[in-house]
């Protein structure tokens, strides 16, 4: 029994930590179509933002929870500005800028940090018990954030103004353009969002996993796998995504080890791609967020 | 015929062109090449920017001394970016186009695995100064790091005296990872141990809370770790998260290598054993002077040394002993002197080729982690490569170019 609750409390965890990691590129990729390969060099800045926060003495929920998404906002907004907004629509375009940009950040950061990196910040919870077995309370805790941040996109996509520009933005720029909206600006916006969602994500996920200038190599293939599973609806799709191929790389595993889950995690997506091309959303959930 | 100026031109410049290197390397042959290929970018860089650091210093030291045979030593460092691919080209770089005396380097058992048999065909001496699963028989080759019979039959007896006999054996998954574990699950059986699971875990995972929830399961004594590269750092966070670590303590045969004490808390590193043939505690007058000119080099801020770092040094400089001892820089001279007992005294300790497998007799030291320092708690002296020694008998066939414990342990005839 305590296993059952023990294993189970894990299949969630990875569940949110895929959610975690693609909300950010669900926004930039899935709502405005921009290829980001840049996206795991946006974690890997939320990470390095905590760390130097720590280390300066900032306290480390104010470095996770307020600086991370901040400075990474900031600096998705700069890079929209100087080289996102040239290429909206051009697909293969942005493909290849942020490629190069996601190559310059980590030389930039590998010059300035060094190859590795002390980042001695450890997990702020301690362990919590189930049964006869431990599990880490950070990670009910990432659990619990994954869920807030997810609701809290949803409200803002379903009940604020800016949510209402972004969507009619995104789905037809020109008629927005046409009723008065300023298009451009509302992109700037919503890069700098999905952005700092990303920063955050980096953020809480440093004290797990310890940051390295090409620590988001590890994250890139996995948040695009899971945001092209889900399909065009970018919340539901995003949530769908983690459920399916976080559960099956979570089961996998547990019984059969760390290569058969990654294995299980890839061959689903192909599997489901090839039966749904236009992702989970593209067939269930067509009319959500 | 007609004879243009235009074909004429291009004639004698392609003349000029093809005659060009030529003349380059007449001019090169003031200078003796040492070439040095390692990853100074990617993944692989937290080792690779380290040990380029340590054989720089070597070539600075060989220089100060008056250089070999009354010429200079050029250091050529090539950067594989943590590619393979990489390594094969700068491989035929250094032995064709470089006519390098020396190649050192290669971190993974698969780079190595990449640049062998090129270095073995242009007879370029090859050094190897990784730590590794043991098993290369190369006339070729000088393999300098440690091998499993030096260091993990050290540590896995004096882990399961402190802890108990059930173990659980996790490492990375490519030809490291699967062959150290075979050699953990040996040495673990000779010791009267149980071997509870082997797990494996490619390079880019950082997800480890399925195998936390297993190691619960199974209730083993202690876990021994071979687990590589940036990503698996987090294993030894969230191990520590779960409270782990002050319930089933950790061995490894590879924490520490890349300066995971550094890179991970005090609280989540204390109490974990690690043996290599050095730790920066390790008390001799050639390593203080080591560590002094490191510091004079780099500045304070260096990174830690540790094996890998220190057998960077110590491979270029017993080379340039046996380059001395020789009077040659030729590849027929240079290894019958590396064979003929010659003995480094390095920072490490002494260290000799074994003739038999062209690998390093050497000192091992077993490190206990506390307050993200290695203390030495046993030490071993002139440790001879025992594993590769079952299988490798290069006095008896010395052109073997060929890697043993490719299909495993059970595959070279090893139960």
């Amino acid at each position: 029994m305590d296993l059952v609750v023990a294993v189970l409390f894990q299949l969630i965890y990875v569940i949110a930590n895929l959610a975690l990691i693609s909300l950010g590129l669900a926004i930039i990729f899935g709502m405005m179509r921009v290829i980001n390969l840049a996206h795991g060099e946006f974690l890997m800045l939320g990470g390095y933002t905590v760390v130097v926060a720590t280390n300066a003495g900032v306290n480390i929920w104010i470095a996770m929870l307020i600086l991370a998404p901040l400075v990474v906002g900031i600096v998705g907004v700069i890079v929209e500005r100087l080289l996102i907004r040239w290429l909206y629509g051009r697909m293969v375009d942005t493909l290849l800028a942020t490629w190069g940009l996601s190559l310059l950040m980590v030389g930039l950061v590998t010059s300035i940090f060094g190859a590795s990196t002390a980042t001695t910040v450890a997990p702020p919870l301690g362990a919590i018990r189930i049964g006869s077995y431990a599990a880490s309370g950070y990670e009910l805790f990432l659990i619990l954030i994954t869920i807030v941040l997810l609701i809290a996109v949803w409200l803002t996509l379903r009940y604020t103004k800016l949510g209402l520009l972004a969507r009619g933005t995104m789905q037809n720029a020109e008629m927005a353009s046409a009723l008065g909206v300023s298009t451009s600006r509302i992109y700037m916006v919503t890069f700098g969002l999905g952005a700092a969602v990303s920063g955050l994500a980096g953020g809480l996920l440093a004290p797990m996993t310890g940051v390295l200038p090409t620590i988001g190599a590890t994250y890139i293939a996995k948040a695009f796998i899971t945001v092209i599973s889900g399909g065009s609806a970018i919340l539901a799709g995003t949530t769908a995504g983690s459920v399916l191929l976080g559960g099956l790389n979570g089961i996998f595993s547990f019984i059969a080890g760390s290569t058969f889950g990654e294995i299980a995690l890839l061959l689903a997506a192909i599997v489901l791609l090839r039966l749904m091309p236009r992702g989970i959303t593209g067939r269930f959930f067509r009319k959500s967020l | 015929m007609n004879f243009s100026r235009r074909s004429f031109l291009t004639g004698s410049t392609a003349l000029a062109l093809s005659s060009a290197p030529i003349i380059g390397r007449a001019q090169g042959s003031d200078k003796i090449i040492f070439a040095s290929i390692l990853d100074l970018s990617g993944g692989l860089d937290i080792y690779g920017t380290a040990m380029a650091d340590a054989t720089s210093l070597a070539i600075d030291d060989i220089n100060a001394a008056g250089g070999l045979l009354g010429k200079e030593v050029e250091l050529k460092m090539y950067d594989a970016q943590s590619t393979i691919q990489f390594y094969t080209q700068y491989a035929t770089q250094a032995a064709a186009g470089d006519r390098a005396a020396t190649v050192h380097g290669g971190i993974t058992s698969a780079s190595r695995e990449a640049i062998r048999p090129t270095l073995a065909r242009f007879k370029t001496l090859y050094f190897y100064n990784t730590q590794y699963e043991g098993g290369v028989c190369d006339f070729n080759n000088v393999c300098t790091g440690s091998t499993p019979a030096q260091t993990v039959a050290k540590v896995v007896p004096y882990a399961m005296n402190k802890w108990g006999k059930k173990a659980y054996i996790i490492a990375a998954d490519y030809n490291y990872g699967q062959i150290i574990a075979q050699w953990v699950e040996r040495f673990v059986k000779e010791n009267g141990g149980e071997t509870l699971a082997i797990e494996f875990f490619p390079l880019d995972v950082t997800n480890f809370g399925p195998t936390i929830n297993k190691i619960q399961q199974a209730k083993p004594d202690l876990v021994f770790s071979g687990l590589v590269g940036g990503a698996h750092v987090s294993f030894y966070r969230q191990y520590a998260a779960a409270g782990m670590n002050k319930e089933i303590p950790i061995a490894s045969t590879t924490f520490g290598i890349g300066n995971e004490h550094k890179l991970i808390s005090a609280e989540e590193g204390n109490g974990l054993l690690a043996a290599y043939s050095y730790f920066e505690g390790v008390q001799n007058a050639e390593n203080a002077a080591f560590l002094a000119r490191m510091d004079a080099k780099f500045g304070a801020n260096r990174a830690t040394m540790n094996e890998l770092t220190v057998r960077s040094y110590e491979g270029a400089m017993l080379w340039a002993e046996a380059v001395k001892l020789a009077g040659s820089v030729e590849h027929a001279d240079v290894t019958a002197a590396l064979k003929s007992g010659l003995t480094y005294n390095g920072p490490s300790g002494p260290i000799t080729i074994d003739p038999q497998t062209n690998h390093a007799i050497q000192n091992v030291v077993l490190g206990e982690l506390q307050d993200q320092e290695f203390n030495i708690v046993e030490s071993f002296t002139a440790q001879p490569p025992a594993d590769t020694q079952l299988v490798c008998d290069l006095n008896a066939n010395p052109t073997l170019s060929t890697f043993y414990f490719e299909n495993g342990l059970a595959a070279a005839g090893i139960k």
